[in-house]
């Protein structure tokens, strides 16, 4: 049976070429593999060979041919023994059928109407005990969610820099060594892209890594495996292998330690999809969501702060675990609604106190979870108080607070008596100077100015 | 249309004539899928990025067949005939490659992104270099486990200055983790020839500071191959730890289809191909031990014809992935 070749399509954007050469002629054996043609493609000269094996029957493009569309047949092959005599001449009339099944793009664009599910439809799972408290450190909360979920789980491990012998960098992993041994807290070289690298081999093969960052700001060494490997792989494998672990760290500015170790990453990985994002603010949040975010099928990026490591809050006693992707509502007001996460609830609350001293009465969200965004919870306080100012640590550009005020606009438009405020980092890299650094970070003032400025007031 | 390969039985053992058919017929299986692969890329069902891996077959047969059931495979994107070796189906790869529902990610991978938790293959890499700590990842799950298992973690020359790949053979090295790293060095990171891009120009010899076993082998002789991996993986397996394989071996086709080769000669292409090829030179060798003959040859050519034949034919009538495929995936629910 006769085989025709087509003209072939020899880069990611080539349409038409050139024949510029033939290097076989009618009669010639053709080998699998061997050069038959030279095509001149928009960017090079490239070589063509054979396919399949057989006589060259006729060559139906003539050499120094221009402008050859990519599919036209060029040549009919036979096998040995075939004759040439009922190969129909013209190129035009041989079909064509493969060009036409080819990508059938525009006949079959994909319905854009299909809409976006619901984010993370499962019902979140979570138990918030509401019996007696305990007081802890935010610091001993973390500890306490990692050793509970080690405890239960064989497969979840701790690795990182300093987290065993040294008993973590900020003693968040005291005493986990002694506890699970060196096979289960590992310290790591410095080595943040090979060891993230590592940890998500290690999801890979059915473990439950958390990998601790000394700070997020080195995570950016390891940001290829955090965005390319850990997000994307359970999408490109369509569904076979997911990476199931906590990336964790303090995030965010500490205390005059200079630009390179004081940024909030929070909407760098809340950009990405197939990542989930967590920012805890007290103790409660530290333990329910880590042990959230341990149990998690998925990658999630845990983003602590080391100022708020040594505070004391009081934690349910017994088995917490709270809900990804739902908020709290940390204090309850109709006037305007602050939202915030990590360091920021606290300064929410604190302006809080202010503006009630001025007759403003204002709710606070604590956002608990980046991504995904519980935003009901503040689409709902903004039908009830129609002003909202979002508070964060991070750059004005693209954050956290633009996100919440394009969501609000999309889904509470006409509730709005105010713009959206939104309380930042300054435009700078944070300054080392501690007057500089406290004018370069959000404050107490600042939020109550923005919520006053949202109150007309 | 998995390949059933004779069980290995250890660094001693003679390969029988049975197996060394085997190879060959593997290889030639890899040979066939790529070229036709090719076609279809110039005939446009395969869009984007397609790196053909023809030449370079005696590695990945070599050293698959020196893996036992359990072990972990991961490579970079020129990874084709990694897949095949891994006994994953042709169908399922072809149709990967078209984009289409029935491909080993439903369409939404591409060449460069397939996987299969069932054969062990995790991959499909698309970032040069980045595999490799992902493999040393692998390995560290076979020891946490304590399951016996030990990672293959391929990568090419061109991965070889990888600031990444120095800090997995440190924590490699440093947790005797089970992995046998393999640098296929074909002479070309694209277009940039080892010289050009590697000082010193030895690669197994980057192992030594590490204290890890290492060893340079033909990669052009499927036998060469296996014995070494043979060696290795005992090595690896009675938890000495890491080894690094460099295996000399030649890519044929470009770095990827858009590739126009200006770097190299012909001439050294043509002496490649007709002195080191590595199924030319499998096939003299049974010839010579009457393994096979003409006819059994012929026999062979026409089953592998007929499974690509019908791996390329799978891959057009498999629809387009479904609409609704767009949102799933993206996270496990």
């Amino acid at each position: 049976m006769s085989v025709q070749i087509l003209m072939p399509a020899l880069s990611p954007t080539m349409t038409e070429g050139k024949l510029a050469k033939w290097l076989v002629k009618e009669g010639d054996k053709v080998q699998t593999g061997k050069v038959i043609a030279e095509i001149e493609t928009d960017k090079a000269t490239m070589e063509m060979e054979a396919v399949d094996e057989g006589v060259m029957g006729k060559i139906l493009v003539a050499e120094g041919t221009e402008g050859v569309a990519v599919n036209v047949p060029i040549a009919v092959l036979l096998e040995e023994g075939e004759s040439a005599a009922n190969i129909k001449d013209a190129p035009a009339a041989a079909p064509a059928p493969k060009a036409e099944a080819a990508p059938a793009r525009e006949t079959k664009a994909p319905a854009q109407a299909a809409p976006p599910p619901p984010p993370a439809a499962a019902a979140p799972q979570g138990s918030i005990p509401t019996g007696p408290t305990k007081m802890m450190t935010v610091r001993e909360a973390l500890r306490d969610a990692m050793a509970e979920e080690m405890r239960a789980d064989d497969r979840v491990f701790l690795m990182g820099e300093e987290v065993a012998e040294y008993q973590g960098a900020y003693k968040v992993s005291q005493g986990l060594l002694q506890e699970f041994g060196a096979r289960r807290v590992i310290d790591t070289p410095i080595t943040e892209h090979g060891f993230a690298g590592l940890a998500v081999g290690a999801a890979f093969g059915n473990l439950k890594p958390i990998v601790e960052f000394m700070t997020f700001n080195f995570a950016m060494q390891a940001m290829d495996h955090l965005i390319n490997s850990a997000a994307k792989t359970l999408y490109m494998s369509g569904g076979q292998m997911g990476s199931p672990m906590v990336f964790r760290g303090p995030n965010g500015a500490a205390a005059r330690v200079g630009a390179q170790h004081s940024q909030d990453f929070a909407s760098w990985y809340a950009h990405v999809p197939g990542l989930k994002v967590l920012s805890p603010w007290s103790a409660e949040d530290a333990k329910g969501l880590l042990k959230a975010a341990i149990r998690d099928p998925n990658p999630v990026i845990f983003l602590e702060n080391e100022i708020l490591y040594g505070q004391s809050f009081p934690v349910p006693e017994g088995e917490l675990v709270i809900p990804i992707g739902q908020a709290k509502i940390e204090r309850r007001g109709k006037d305007i609604t602050l939202t915030a996460y990590s360091i920021m609830v606290g300064k929410a609350l604190k302006a809080a106190e202010k503006l009630a001293e001025e007759g403003i009465d204002a709710e606070v969200i604590n956002l608990r979870s980046i991504r995904p965004l519980d935003i009901d919870t503040i689409v709902a306080s903004v039908k009830k108080t129609n002003r909202l100012v979002n508070c964060e640590e991070g750059w004005v550009t693209c954050g956290i607070g633009s996100e919440i005020a394009a969501l609000v606009m999309e889904q509470a438009f006409d509730y709005l008596d105010a713009p959206v405020g939104r309380v930042c980092a300054k435009d700078v890299p944070l300054p080392y100077a501690a007057n500089l650094e406290h004018m370069a970070l959000p404050q107490v003032e600042d939020i109550v100015a923005a919520a006053k400025a949202a109150m007309y007031r | 249309m998995a390949i059933k390969k004779p069980a290995s039985k250890g660094a001693t053992e003679k390969p029988s004539a049975e197996m060394l058919m085997s190879f060959y017929r593997e290889m030639l299986l890899i040979r066939r899928f790529e070229e036709r692969a090719g076609q279809l890329y110039g005939m446009g069902l395969i869009g984007g990025f397609c790196h053909l891996y023809i030449g370079q077959e005696a590695v990945v047969v070599g050293l698959q067949s020196c893996c036992k059931p359990g072990d972990s495979i991961i490579t970079s994107y020129r990874d084709h005939g990694h897949m095949l070796a891994c006994g994953m189906d042709p169908k399922g790869v072809m149709a990967e490659l078209t984009g289409r529902k029935d491909g080993y990610s439903k369409g939404k991978g591409g060449s460069m992104h397939m996987f299969s938790r069932e054969k062990g293959f995790y991959g499909g890499h698309g970032i040069v270099g980045a595999q490799v700590p992902i493999g040393a990842g692998l390995a560290f799950a076979h020891k946490y486990k304590g399951d016996g298992g030990l990672a293959m973690a391929y990568m090419g020359d061109g991965a070889f200055n990888q600031g990444q790949v120095y800090e997995s053979f440190n924590m490699a090295s440093l947790w005797s983790l089970p992995v046998l790293f393999i640098v296929e060095n074909n002479k070309y990171g694209m277009g940039t020839s080892v010289e050009r891009s590697t000082a010193g120009g030895d690669l197994a010899a980057r192992g030594v500071p590490f204290k890890m076993k290492t060893m340079v082998v033909d990669g052009m002789d499927v036998l060469a191959v296996r014995e070494a991996g043979l060696e290795a993986a005992e090595y690896i397996r009675a938890g000495n730890g890491p080894v690094l394989m460099e295996a000399k071996t030649y890519r044929y086709r470009g770095h990827s289809m858009s590739d126009p080769a200006k770097y190299r000669t012909k001439e050294e292409l043509e002496k490649m191909r007709a002195e080191h090829d590595p199924i030319d030179g499998l096939r003299a060798k049974l010839i010579a031990m009457k393994a096979g003959d003409e006819e059994s040859f012929k026999a062979m050519d026409k089953e592998i014809k007929d499974i690509v034949i019908a791996a390329a034919e799978f891959s057009q009538t498999s629809p387009e992935p479904d609409a609704s495929e767009l949102w799933t995936d993206v996270l496990v629910a």
